[in-house]
């Protein structure tokens, strides 16, 4: 197939940089380009999803085109790129021949579990060895589904979207957009519409999910636009740690990935969040690349805590907000960050912490790299409602400069309602600096290797809230993600 | 092992700012230098210009080492021949611990010079081994690179360094300074101990106190980058009595 040559062609253009540049040879269902209600009525259909879905997605996609011809896409972001046709983009791809889901890896195209291997996903039995399920995500259908037993013993549930929507409507029912409305901002609203699939899982009262829940998603379609739903429920009293991690094969044209994921935290329950991006950024002249407009928001009940990490290696663009809402009396919420911006992507990422109940509490950590002529700003919010009784917040935002082309920005924004209230700003610009990375070659470390030392040093403090496993590949990415970026 | 001749060094990309001129000096194998001279003389730039500092530029004759040109070398190019560099002024870099850091070290040069990379085991016995010989608080090898370390703790570290890494050179930059004398201690006994007919020394201090506890085989007095006196460890003696008001005037008069 054409793919295959294309794919050749410019790995020669790229020299070799983005390791996961490969396209996957399978056929792929794809409806016509472009956005209207048939489309959203057509995705609805081939999901056979029931009615209230169908017009919960229909409302979304009326306030997308009224905010469409209206204002368009927001604008308040520091970032700068041509805008988005929307009616250019294929809204649904499917795998052929999965509209039966494999029953088990044995029915799954080889090519696909060929596809995961070289992603290092842990599908088979080092999953279980690894004490990880993998919900893998291919373009927009579920195609293998591990530990489901294991984990439906404990009264789990880890699955597809989709088929959450078919085996528990209730659940979804209730939570889908409770925290995250279909009309809370463009991309959401966009999502909402036309969300082809994404991950669900439900954690009942008092149990603590005793293994780390892990998604994997990959773009693969050229000019199919990725618009996940993950929805995680965890009820009162329970745990959950949920890794998200991804990598997108080498695509010229810009992709557009707008996603959505919300979190509900019940009373006493914890979340943990953890995400590493590594969408293809584009080439070293700013050519293609992932644009990931993404919403995430948590909502914290009493008692209750939620942590979000991320790592952002990847996208040409990112612009990406996790927030939690802390509405319960003594919830906490987390934010670790580290952001990396090379060449020329844009991020444009940070957290909002919004304290509603008493005593509640939330730290921020935000690390933003800027290499290249890559630009990183931070934006925050921290805003303290008049009922939130001695609500604490910490915020760390700290910035290195790689060079002397990129750029760093801080914009927090700081609202207090109650007097109680006791807020903290650190805030910090600084630079690998000459004594550093001599002290380290002299040591016999290269150049590349010294640089990265001091940048995941400096990183440390996010990348120690990641799962163990997960920290290595973070480390690793900094690494790859930063070559060209020194000499 | 080491051979410099006619060495011219100045700082980057500034005119007229030659600091070194013209150095000759030998090191044999097993061998103990001794670099004695004031402040402002060139010694700690010598230390530098040696391990391949970006700051400074060679203008003008060769650093061999082992029988190789090594000016157009990179400082971990140098390392992995067998030099090391203890700094008067350890960087700190926040987030790396010590641990990491010298197995990293050890592997890049295990990776340059085809050996076998230690085993994490091993080099944990070894490193654990090192961290009680040098006397550094094993609470701090925890931390991160010198961040928050003591002047003392610092040069422990680097002493400590030097013991992990085995090299085949060591340059002491001012590893004196800011020591007391039971930290001096320690340092000397960790290079006598590392003496043998096949390492050499290059120790570079500005008082002879140092060289109570080591003792060198040759000092040389450097005075405005010219090295203008070469003798025994009398020659230490002579300066901790008379001071460098001698050199000083003689330098200034064949200036």
């Amino acid at each position: 197939m054409t793919n295959q040559n294309t794919i050749s062609r410019e790995s020669d253009l790229s020299g070799g940089e983005y390791k996961w540049g490969f396209v996957t040879d399978i056929e792929t269902d794809l409806a016509p380009k472009g956005l209207n209600e048939d489309i959203v009525r057509l995705i609805s259909a081939k999901k056979e999803e029931p009615a209230w879905l169908l017009d919960w997605r229909l409302r979304a996609y009326k306030h997308w085109s009224e905010l469409e011809q209206g204002q368009g896409e927001p604008q308040w972001a520091m970032i700068d790129y041509p805008g988005v046709d929307f009616q250019d983009i294929y809204y649904y791809a499917a795998p052929k021949g999965t509209s039966e889901a494999p029953k088990s890896l044995d029915e799954v195209d080889p090519e696909m579990l060929d596809t995961f291997e070289k992603l290092g996903i842990p599908l088979q039995e080092r999953a279980a060895l690894a004490g990880v399920a993998v919900d893998a995500v291919f373009d927009s259908v579920s195609v293998a589904t591990t530990m489901e037993k294991q984990l439906s013993e404990l009264g789990i549930i880890f699955c597809s979207f989709s088929e959450a929507v078919k085996n528990y409507p209730d659940l979804v029912q209730k939570y889908l957009g409770s925290v995250v409305p279909h009309s809370d901002n463009f991309y959401a609203a966009l999502n909402s519409a036309v969300f082809s699939d994404g991950s669900f899982a439900y954690i009942p009262p008092g149990v603590k999910c005793p293994i780390e829940l892990m998604t994997y998603f990959r773009i693969n379609t050229e000019g199919s636009g990725q618009f996940e739903r993950t929805l995680i429920v965890a009820d009162k009293g329970s745990y959950v740690s949920y890794l998200e991690g991804c990598t997108a094969p080498f695509r010229k044209t810009s992709q557009l990935h707008a996603a959505v994921v919300e979190l509900v935290a019940l009373d006493d329950a914890e979340i943990k969040y953890s995400t590493i991006q590594n969408w293809f950024p584009g080439t070293k002249d700013g050519e293609g690349g992932v644009y990931n407009f993404v919403t995430k928001r948590g909502r914290a009940d009493k008692n209750s805590k939620i942590s979000w990490t991320q790592v952002e290696t990847g996208s040409a663009i990112t612009w990406k907000y996790p927030s939690v809402i802390l509405r319960g009396d003594n919830s906490v919420g987390e934010f670790f960050s580290v952001a990396l911006a090379n060449n020329h992507q844009q991020a444009d990422t940070g957290t909002k912490m919004i304290h509603i109940g008493k005593n509640t509490k939330s730290t921020i950590v935000s690390k933003g790299i800027s290499a290249g002529q890559g630009n990183n700003t931070y934006r925050g919010q921290v805003q303290i409602m008049p009922g939130a009784e001695n609500a604490v917040n910490h915020t760390q935002c700290d910035s290195l400069l790689v060079g002397d082309k990129c750029g760093a920005h801080t914009v927090p924004y700081i609202e207090v309602r109650n007097p109680t209230a006791r807020l903290e700003h650190e805030a910090s610009t600084s630079k690998v600096s000459d004594d550093q990375l001599f002290y380290l070659m002299a040591r016999g470390l290269s150049e590349e290797e010294a640089h990265h030392m001091i940048i995941t040093g400096w990183s440390r403090d996010v990348i120690k809230e990641l799962p163990f496993e997960f920290a290595l590949e973070a480390s690793q990415l900094l690494k790859v993600s930063l070559e060209g970026a020194v000499g | 092992m080491l051979e410099i001749n006619k060495l011219h060094a100045s700082v980057i990309d500034i005119e007229n700012s030659e600091i070194l001129n013209g150095i000759d000096l030998t090191v044999n194998k097993g061998e103990v230098h001794a670099i004695m001279g004031p402040n402002g003389s060139g010694k700690s730039t010598l230390a530098n210009v040696l391990m391949g500092r970006p700051d400074y530029e060679v203008t003008g004759g060769d650093i061999t080492f082992q029988n190789q040109s090594i000016i157009d070398l990179a400082p971990d190019q140098r390392a992995h021949l067998g030099m090391f560099l203890a700094f008067q002024y350890p960087a700190e870099i926040p987030g790396v611990r010590p641990w990491q850091f010298l197995k990293s070290a050890l592997d890049s040069k295990a990776e340059a010079t085809g050996e076998q990379k230690m085993s994490v085991r091993n080099f944990s016995k070894l490193f654990d081994e090192k961290v009680q010989a040098v006397g550094i608080n094993p609470a701090l090898v925890k931390r991160s690179l010198n961040e928050g370390f003591s002047g003392g703790e610092k040069k422990r570290n680097e002493m400590l360094q030097l013991e992990v890494l085995q090299p085949t050179l060591a340059i002491l930059d001012e590893t004196d300074s800011g020591l007391d004398v039971d930290a001096l201690r320690i340092v000397a006994e960790g290079v006598n101990s590392m003496r043998s007919p096949e390492r050499s020394f290059i120790v570079v201090t500005h008082y002879q106190r140092l060289l109570n506890y080591i003792t060198p085989d040759v000092v040389h007095i450097l005075v405005n980058g010219e090295i203008v006196k070469t003798g025994g460890p009398e020659l230490a003696l002579e300066v901790e009595k008379d001071g460098y008001k001698e050199y000083l005037s003689t330098s200034e008069v064949t200036a």
